[in-house]
């Protein structure tokens, strides 16, 4: 059965492709109107192969009724065919397909294992691994539930960080900028700064009046360390000729500080927002789990009490989605803030 | 480039004149004073009049740089009195421009960012936009106003760091081995591009250089420094017509004297006069 789908599959690609490239040739000769088959076909053999698996080979474990998986691999099947028919006109999709198209594909590819090994061939214990369609189903039925708990995760995280952000901007210049609050912070960041925010839960419950609060301040706390450290070190670490410079030019210390040490500091503060990205997405979850009765860490804790483990992988999908927009969206600011520093940062 | 009129210039009054009286500066030892620090400078003394260009020579360690750094007011001296005109130098201030060896551009700033820096920090942008055109013309980047620092070759950097100290129409301008890291090539024109400059705005200028063709090229009067102690050992006076011919006899004739008064003379370095 498999061999049927792997003999149609090149045939209706085939034609599509040698029509393009003479088309091509004669439009774009250059280096980027090359390309190859596998760049065009990866998506719809990926959608294929793993609709093949869908439809031909028999389930041996309980799979819902409903039809999302199948829908969204044919999505990706029309997806892959409109792309490869749009290609000839646009070079802008050209080069975005040569870059994404073999990873989309293989990720295609992959979801059709997936149900391979679970499913079909049931080699993963139940209800622990269940297969695609299990997890898309819950994606979709559950879809009010978990909008809602992105969006209260989103509220409290945003929140938490700004609050953070601003905390330790303040507290970094300072101890960067003055040596008395260096003398006298440096040892409490040192020694305070390294706790996991998560470790105060306990602390944090008692004192905030409520929980909501309380995730938010363990959130802040989170952003507010790294920033802090790196916000210090990188307005100690300005250049004295910058400094020297600016005093020459007739700078009072207001414009030392903001006009000099801060847009001097401002890669270290970067890294420093990246970290605290990552410990507050950690301590969000967890805070969430453990006190807050809402958001994306207590949707996963909850299905997993109810043992729906479809909706735990749900909700960890929607996460990755969720944190990486919001890490991407960082780097956006970071490439439009530290614009004068292209070339130079590779991270 | 642009024609200068005489009104544009600062005048030449005592008010830019420089005087050094007796400087000393003793740095802090490393150790937190048990054995006395490094004498940076013993007892100097001199004189720059208004308008006037001054190099100093002299090999590393003769403590031109930091005397440049207290008449800029960023180091106080140990021991001395250093003065513009007849105000006394407390701290840095605005007419007293600087340029070192290494550009030191603000990297975050555009060049129409550098160059108006001065302005921003006086609290004079609103009024003076024109004034960052006339200097971008002056030293001829108004087509990499819009460009980071790291774009610029080290001569065009080196035109924006001038720009950027002469914007605030110093009475003093101070040059830190301003050419030093460029080639021979850009460093010859940029060396004319001083000279212009000078002669545009008739700025005082006191220029640290250790290349002592650049300092006879460019200068009414060379000061030697030798070091530890970091002192002056003598004062030339170039009164030759500028432009000056780099290969000419009294050219020649000078800069063997120099080298001889450094103890170069008679050395392969110097093997082309006596």
């Amino acid at each position: 059965m498999s061999t049927s789908i792997e003999e149609a599959v090149p045939e209706a690609p085939a034609v599509t492709k040698s029509q393009s490239i003479a088309s091509l040739s004669k439009s774009v000769p250059t280096a980027e109107a090359r390309y190859r088959p596998q760049t065009l076909l990866a998506i719809p053999v990926g959608a294929l192969i793993s609709l093949g698996i869908h439809y031909f080979i028999p389930k041996r474990e309980p799979v819902p009724t409903s039809h999302y998986f199948p829908t969204l691999l044919f999505a990706m099947l029309g997806f892959g065919i409109l792309l490869i028919a749009l290609c000839p006109f646009s070079l802008r999709v050209r080069k975005w397909m040569r870059h994404m198209c073999p990873i989309l594909g293989i990720a295609t590819l992959t979801t059709g294992i997936w149900e391979l090994i679970t499913c079909c061939l049931a080699l993963m214990p139940l209800p622990y691994f269940p297969g695609p369609e299990a997890v898309v189903s819950s994606i979709v039925n559950d879809r009010a539930l978990i909008f809602d708990s992105t969006w209260h995760s989103l509220a409290l995280l945003l929140s938490g960080y700004a609050i953070g952000t601003v905390i330790a901007l303040i507290t970094g210049v300072t101890i960067g900028w003055f040596p008395h609050a260096r003398y006298w912070g440096m040892p409490l960041l040192k020694i305070v700064g390294p706790i996991p925010a998560t470790a105060w839960i306990p602390l944090a419950m008692v004192v905030a009046p409520s929980a909501l609060f309380s995730a938010m301040g363990l959130v802040a706390l989170a952003v507010w360390f790294p920033v802090t450290m790196l916000t210090a070190s990188g307005i100690s670490n300005t250049r004295t000729s910058y400094l020297d410079v600016a005093r020459t030019l007739g700078a009072n210390r207001l414009y030392l500080i903001f006009r000099v040490a801060i847009p001097a500091a401002m890669p270290n503060i970067f890294i420093g927002l990246f970290m605290g990205l990552g410990t507050s997405f950690l301590t969000l979850v967890v805070a969430e789990e453990v006190g807050v009765k809402s958001g994306l860490g207590w949707y996963v804790s909850w299905a997993q009490g109810w043992a729906e483990y479809g909706k735990v992988y749900g909700a960890l999908i929607i996460m990755a989605a969720f944190f990486s927009t919001i890490m991407t969206l960082l780097f956006k600011l970071r490439d439009r803030v530290l614009v004068w520093q292209k070339g130079t940062i590779k991270w | 480039m642009v024609a200068l009129t005489g009104d544009s210039k600062i005048e030449s009054s005592e008010a830019a004149s420089i005087r050094v009286w007796h400087v000393s500066k003793q740095f802090d030892s490393a150790d937190g004073g048990i054995t006395p620090g490094a004498l940076a400078l013993n007892d100097v003394s001199l004189t720059v009049k208004a308008g006037e260009m001054v190099c100093i020579v002299g090999p590393s360690g003769c403590g031109k740089s930091t005397l440049l750094r207290m008449i800029a007011g960023l180091t106080p001296p140990t021991t001395g009195e250093l003065s513009i005109g007849a105000e006394p130098i407390t701290g840095p201030g605005a007419e007293r421009g600087l340029v070192f060896q290494d550009p030191s551009l603000f990297p975050w700033l555009s060049v129409r960012g550098n160059i108006e820096a001065g302005l921003v920090a006086r609290g004079v942008l609103r009024h003076m936009q024109q004034e960052a055109d006339e200097f971008m013309r002056l030293v001829g980047l108004e087509a990499f106003a819009n460009s980071f620092p790291h774009h610029l070759s080290g001569g065009m950097a080196q035109r924006v760091a001038l720009a950027r100290a002469l914007i605030n129409h110093p009475r003093v301008l101070l040059l830190d081995e301003p050419l030093g890291a460029l080639d021979a090539f850009t460093r010859m024109r940029m060396q004319d591009e001083v000279l212009r400059l000078w002669r545009a705005r008739g700025t005082t200028m006191l220029f640290v250089t250790h290349d002592i063709d650049e300092a006879i090229y460019m200068s009414d009067r060379i000061i030697i420094m030798t070091p530890r102690p970091g002192r002056i050992e003598q004062i030339i006076s170039v009164e030759l017509d500028r432009p000056r011919d780099r290969g000419s006899d009294e050219f020649l004739h000078l800069r063997g004297q120099i080298l001889e008064t450094m103890h170069f003379a008679g050395q392969p370095l110097a093997g082309n006069t006596h």
